[in-house]
């Protein structure tokens, strides 16, 4: 037990660091709300709140997924797109007359086809999952207009579309559904062998693949999982809006990502906690309805957005840097230790 | 040896630690114009943190550094630079898309009218640079392609066109074939006649011979001598850089090797190593030996699957295990203490109980969760079996010094309870008392039935704890010498490809 281990024990850099992070992004998510409710007209009310929080779903679904990728160093720019293709495929069985029950299966097995395919080519062909979900981006959402053009299929069972807008006391259903997905997803990031896995591949792919640890198996079915919970997620959007079309979600991979990066997660991979995504997803969330309840333009809604994203990318490199910048990078030691014995 | 001005360059009771690591302690070291000055020590005695300190890239803890007998303070590599010191690296860094000129003037490039950049004259200032150190180079070929020799020389002589009065060569020769290393030879001959200083490092004994006038030995930290290399015999160097007795610190017991635990029949991974077939018993440490690139390392990464072979088998405990499989390797039985532990071996950022976790996740688990507690006792077992040094087990392992970090690894497989123990390189770069723990370590482990394979570059080390060494030079292994017969001599005969004999010293 030596003086300079015990030291380094008390700076604790990750997991103070990581603590800090989240307790900022929860202070700031009060503060957001306490300002809202304050300032702007109709926030507060109940009705408005669940609202809200219904209006989170899909990128909330899509964040899950995003953390585990991002966590092991890698990004899936294509969810957005893959809800959109859900939507398509969703709408043109629909028209054709298969039974809603048969079509929902079929929507997950394309979301989760869509996921394979990013993780065939980035496990399979070695190639960054930047380039290649930034492809499939254009892909999907070019598939999905191929499907339904311009169309919009709206007539779906009220069953449906009335579960996904209607609500437990003030929680709406969907949240309830993302709710037990993050429980889910937490305890895999956060307790299992897989959630350890997924640390250690971010953190260093090399040692992790040293010890055994199937990283390119993990990482397919996490862009797999990333494809299931978009296609979830162009599920609820369809019902929730009662409109199938190929533009569904457009745009929409930049808040996710946005989200995962605020809430704490290392575009590095290896760092980050799903609770902070979930309070950053709120975040965001609230500062979208505040501003949209204030009749600000969309176009500012997604410079702000555009903020959140290089705020929160660079926000944790700056922080690092000054910490760096009160302690000297090398440990000094005016005294030279004594020698032990041999 | 006295001369009346300064030295270029002197270190003065300088010491630097990390963590708890003391790297060099109290050295002082004189360095002068027109003098090519041998630095040796075993591994881990401080060479390369003394030269880092040369460089610029650390700082002393405490001590001086003075250039023409005044005390400096080098802030970072480009204060070094501007001081005149410039480092040829064991494999340089060029850009390699740009020409051997380009990297030569890199942000220095003369400048013609209009700034823009001269390249006849840069072109001509480059031939003119090869010619003074009497070697031909096109100035205009680009960097890739080049060989390792060439690439030095492009870094001498951008270190001369920089007006560089000590260079600093760091094991230069190791990756060199014979006339590559005579070339480079009179290069730094011409360079000392010019008046420039070098500081020489090699693990070839007979190189600091051959090219220096003065030898400093470092030994685990600590300066033992400065002495000319006439009337000095390499016995004495070794003497010297080794410091005691060797059977000491090498405490293989005898043990009755059982049936093979391992074996490997005529593996091939094109390229790299060829028809490479021996076995490993029960009980017995089996060294592989041979030069930097013979091949050694990438047979233990094919044998533990981290690469794939091409041709051949490998059967742990009499079971064929498919190629390319750690995962397959691990389930056989076998155990793989990598050649870099803080890239290979350790997630760094982890803490010491989750990197020891690592090897046996699924075996931690309360139903489909993580075990905590299971995790922190397989921790704690083996933080105490190895006298593991640390203040929580929660502790990042980047806090641990380099010895406790290959104790973490070791900790991470001999929890497996391997049958069969890869280590390669198991001493690299750690102090002298963790280096003898690992040792006994090893020892124990044989004498407990396990089969160890162990990649050395440290020759004391093979010839203190092996019962028997396999020799591989150009990816073949050419030679098997049992203990009593294994002496530094038909080792490194047979390492550098020469069967018989050795040459004159």
């Amino acid at each position: 037990m030596t003086k300079d281990s015990a030291a380094a024990a008390r700076r604790s850099p990750l997991g103070g660091r990581l603590a800090r992070w989240e307790v900022l992004i929860a202070v700031l998510l009060v503060v957001s709300w306490m300002v809202a409710a304050g300032t702007v007209d109709g926030f507060g009310n109940g009705s408005n709140i669940s609202f809200l929080l219904l209006d989170t779903t899909e990128i909330a679904l899509m964040a899950l997924a995003m953390t585990l990728l991002v966590v092991t160093a890698e990004i899936d720019l294509s969810v957005a797109s893959t809800l959109g293709l859900t939507c398509a495929v969703l709408g043109t069985l629909w028209n054709a007359g298969l039974a809603i029950e048969a079509i929902m299966p079929l929507c997950l097995l394309v979301g989760a086809l869509c996921g394979a395919l990013n993780g065939l080519l980035v496990t399979r062909l070695g190639l960054p999952s930047l380039a290649v979900t930034i492809g499939t981006l254009a892909l999907y959402r070019g598939l999905a207009y191929v499907l339904l053009g311009d169309q919009a299929v709206a007539d779906f069972p009220p069953a449906y579309t009335g579960l996904a807008t209607s609500s437990a006391g003030p929680i709406p259903y969907p949240i309830i559904l993302v709710a037990v997905l993050a429980a889910l997803v937490a305890v895999t990031l956060h307790a299992t062998p897989l959630g350890r896995s997924i640390y250690a591949i971010g953190s260093n792919e090399e040692a992790a693949y040293f010890a055994g640890i199937r990283v390119k198996r993990i990482k397919f079915w996490l862009f797999v999982a990333s494809g299931v919970f978009a296609s979830v997620a162009g599920l609820a959007y369809t019902f929730r809006f009662a409109s199938a079309r190929g533009d569904n979600g457009f745009g929409l991979e930049l808040v996710v990502v946005a989200a995962v990066l605020l809430g704490g997660v290392s575009i590095f991979g290896g760092r980050g906690a799903l609770p902070g995504v979930l309070a950053a997803v709120l975040l965001l969330g609230v500062v979208r309805n505040a501003l949209i309840l204030a009749d600000v333009p969309n176009e500012v809604l997604n410079f702000v957005t555009g903020l959140l994203l290089v705020t929160s990318v660079l926000a944790p490199n700056l922080l690092a840097a000054l910490q760096r910048r009160r302690q000297p990078s090398y440990p000094l030691h005016p005294e030279p230790e004594r020698s032990s014995a041999p | 040896m006295t001369e009346p001005i300064p030295p270029i360059l002197a270190l003065a009771g300088v010491s630097k630690s990390f963590g708890a690591v003391q790297a060099l302690r109290n050295v002082s070291f004189e360095l002068y114009a027109g003098e090519a000055h041998g630095l040796a020590g075993e591994n881990g005695a401080g060479k390369s943190t003394l030269v880092k300190i040369l460089a610029g890239v650390h700082r002393p803890d405490a001590g001086r550094l003075l250039v023409d007998g005044e005390p400096v303070d080098f802030t970072g590599p480009a204060d070094a630079q501007h001081a005149g010191v410039a480092v040829i690296y064991q494999e340089p860094t060029l850009f390699p898309d740009l020409s051997v000129a380009e990297n030569i003037f890199m942000s220095r490039q003369p400048r013609g009218r209009l700034r823009r950049i001269d390249r006849r004259a840069m072109h001509a200032q480059t031939t003119e640079l090869c010619a003074r150190l009497g070697v031909a180079l096109d100035p205009q070929r680009p960097a890739r392609g080049l060989s390792i020799a060439d690439q030095q020389l492009v870094e001498i002589a951008k270190a001369l066109s920089r007006d560089a009065r000590v260079l600093i060569m760091d094991e230069p020769t190791a990756a060199l074939s014979g006339a590559e290393v005579a070339r480079l030879f009179s290069v730094a001959r011409t360079l000392r006649e010019h008046g420039r200083a070098i500081l020489f490092i090699s693990h070839r004994l007979e190189e600091i011979f051959e090219l220096c006038g003065r030898v400093t030995t470092l030994r685990d930290g600590q300066w033992i001598a400065t002495e000319p290399t006439d009337g000095l015999t390499p016995d004495d160097l070794v003497r010297r850089m080794v410091g005691r007795d060797l059977d000491t610190l090498y405490p293989k017991q005898d043990t009755a090797a059982g049936d093979a635990a391992l074996k490997v029949s005529r593996l091939t991974r094109e390229g790299v190593f060829t028809d490479v077939s021996f076995e490993v018993r029960r009980g017995e440490i089996v060294a592989l030996a041979g030069l930097v690139g013979a091949g050694r390392s990438e047979v233990a990464r094919a044998v533990f699957g981290v690469d794939r072979w091409d041709a051949g088998a490998v059967e742990v405990g009499g079971r064929r295990i498919p190629p390319g499989s750690p995962t397959a390797a691990m389930a056989a039985g076998l155990a793989f203490v990598p050649e870099d532990r803080r890239q290979q071996g350790l997630v760094m950022d982890m803490s010491i109980e989750r990197n020891i976790a690592l090897t046996g996740l699924a075996s931690l688990r309360r139903g489909p969760v993580m075990s905590r507690a299971a995790e922190r006792a397989r921790a704690r077992d083996w933080a105490i079996r190895l006298q593991l040094k640390y203040s929580r087990l929660t502790d990042t392992v980047n806090v641990l010094s380099g010895g406790n970090q290959q104790k973490v690894v070791l900790a991470k497989w001999l929890a497996t309870d391997p049958s069969v123990l890869v280590v390669d390189e198991p001493t690299r770069g750690i102090d002298v008392a963790t280096k003898a723990e690992v040792h006994r370590l090893l020892s124990d482990l044989a004498a407990r039935g396990v089969a160890v394979l162990m990649i050395s570059s440290d020759l004391a080390e093979v010839l203190g704890m092996a019962d028997r060494v396999l020799v591989m030079h150009e990816g073949r292994l050419v030679a098997e010498i049992p203990r009593d017969r294994v002496t530094e001599e038909t080792l490194m005969a047979a390492a550098t490809g020469r069967g018989t004999g050795r040459s004159a010293a």
